[in-house]
């Protein structure tokens, strides 16, 4: 049994230890906002954030979850009310197919919660690691610079 | 999808991790998981055990001490880009690899031990002259980075034996170059990679040390080059560069492509330290 923090919920997880955490989150904790992009590491459709570090949830085996608190896209609205950056895409229309859009929002809120006001640069570094097939970057560094009151 | 069924020990002390090592030598050593857990997924690895070292005392931090820096082997790429004990050579070398999810998870001793040709950070070690710590139940050993890689991802650890932490002198007179050429600034495998180090007095270059990734089976020095730049032939010494490497066509790249841009790296960054475009 392997038990950590799902959005500040105790789980309780029975599966193989190298099950990816990805297919935990999906699969065994129905938690299906988490999407899988590529399965390798490429493209950051599912991103999580560990101990509020964004990872890649394809990346890391159940066993490393042990002990650890995982916030997935599903933690980051509080209760019914929509965190700054998810309002900022909607409004920005940064979204085309969606499936990278999870991982976006959980990549930019680990930016902001360690920097209020990162520069444009560092917004597009920030975000280097997740993918849009549709190629709607241009919107989605609108939205984040906007939600964070950057330049 | 391919979930391993292997069993899977996870060690929180170093002790803890030798002795696992010592009583499983077939399991597969995992650190941050970031090439590993690829080549599960996709069928070309099968495990027969695994040995979870993340999260493991005594093998994390970066550190002076007396005559350098010690930089843990689950040292992440995101701790080599914060530290400033570090040359700044490295910790762009660490910028460059993957993005942030993969820097916040991949180690450098993940990154020496798997040992693709293409790791960004091995031709700097080479460069550095670094020294890596490996230990077992029976003791610690230094080895040295240019006899690490023994051939296409093969090293000189025996199975019973982890890398615990590499060493650096750097020297704050020298300069220290990292370069990589890839596809894209982010998620990019290089096509080549440089590492370099030469200490110049009065104008002339005393010492030289050129390495080069993703241009042979293993990271390589580059003799003919440094022989080269010593003896005083500066800029023109990159015309060596072919003597010594043997690139290859495969789907990052070209034979033809590597040869001619390991040169123009190579001689730009002669030109750059001798004070010459």
């Amino acid at each position: 049994m392997t038990h950590f923090t799902v959005n500040g919920r105790d789980v309780s997880v029975d599966a193989l230890p190298m099950t990816r955490l990805l297919d935990v989150l999906r699969e065994e904790l129905r938690l299906t906002g988490t999407k899988e992009g590529c399965g390798e590491g490429e493209c950051g459709a599912c991103t999580v954030l560990v101990d509020g570090v964004p990872v890649n949830s394809c990346l890391i085996p159940l066993a490393q979850a042990q002990g650890t608190a995982i916030t997935t896209v599903e933690g980051i609205a509080e209760d019914d009310r929509l965190d700054p950056i998810q309002e900022a895409f909607i409004e920005h229309g940064a979204a085309q197919c969606g499936i990278c859009t999870p991982g976006f929002i959980v990549t930019a809120k680990a930016l902001l919660n360690e920097c209020s006001s990162p520069s444009r640069r560092q917004v597009r570094e920030a975000l280097a690691g997740n993918l849009c097939r549709c190629t709607g970057y241009q919107k989605i560094v609108d939205a984040v610079v906007d939600a964070m009151g950057a330049d | 999808m391919h979930t391993s069924t292997a069993p899977v020990w996870s060690a929180s002390t170093l002790r803890e991790a030798l002795e696992l090592r010592e009583a499983h030598p077939e399991a597969t050593v995992l650190a941050g998981g970031t090439d590993l857990m690829v080549f599960v997924e996709s069928g070309a690895m099968t495990l027969h055990g695994v040995l979870n070292i993340w999260g493991c005392d005594g093998l994390s931090g970066i550190e002076r001490t007396e005559n350098g820096v010690r930089v843990g082997a689950l040292a992440t790429w995101t701790d080599v880009r914060r530290s400033d004990l570090l040359p700044s050579a490295l910790r762009e070398c660490a910028a460059t690899v993957g993005a942030a999810q993969i820097q916040n998870r991949g180690t450098v001793g993940g990154n020496i031990v798997n040992g693709s040709p293409a790791g960004d950070s091995l031709p700097l070690w080479l460069a550095l002259d670094a020294t890596f710590e490996v230990a077992s139940t029976g003791g610690s050993r230094m080895v040295p980075a240019a006899e690490f890689w023994t051939g296409y991802r093969q090293n000189a650890l025996t199975s019973r034996e982890l890398l615990v932490a590499v060493h650096i002198q750097p020297n704050p007179a020298d300069h220290l170059h990292f370069r990589k050429v890839g596809t894209r600034m982010a998620q990019a495998i290089s096509k080549v990679v440089l590492g370099g180090r030469l200490r110049v007095e009065d104008g002339a270059i005393r010492e030289a040390r050129v390495a080069l990734g993703s241009v042979a089976a293993t990271p390589v020095r580059l003799p003919s080059v440094e022989a080269a730049l010593v003896a005083g032939e500066g800029r023109e010494a990159a015309k060596h560069v072919s003597a010594d490497i043997t690139p290859i066509d495969d789907i990052r790249s070209t034979a033809k492509y590597r040869l001619s841009v390991a040169e123009r790296i190579v001689s730009s960054w002669i030109g750059q330290c001798l004070g010459r475009p």
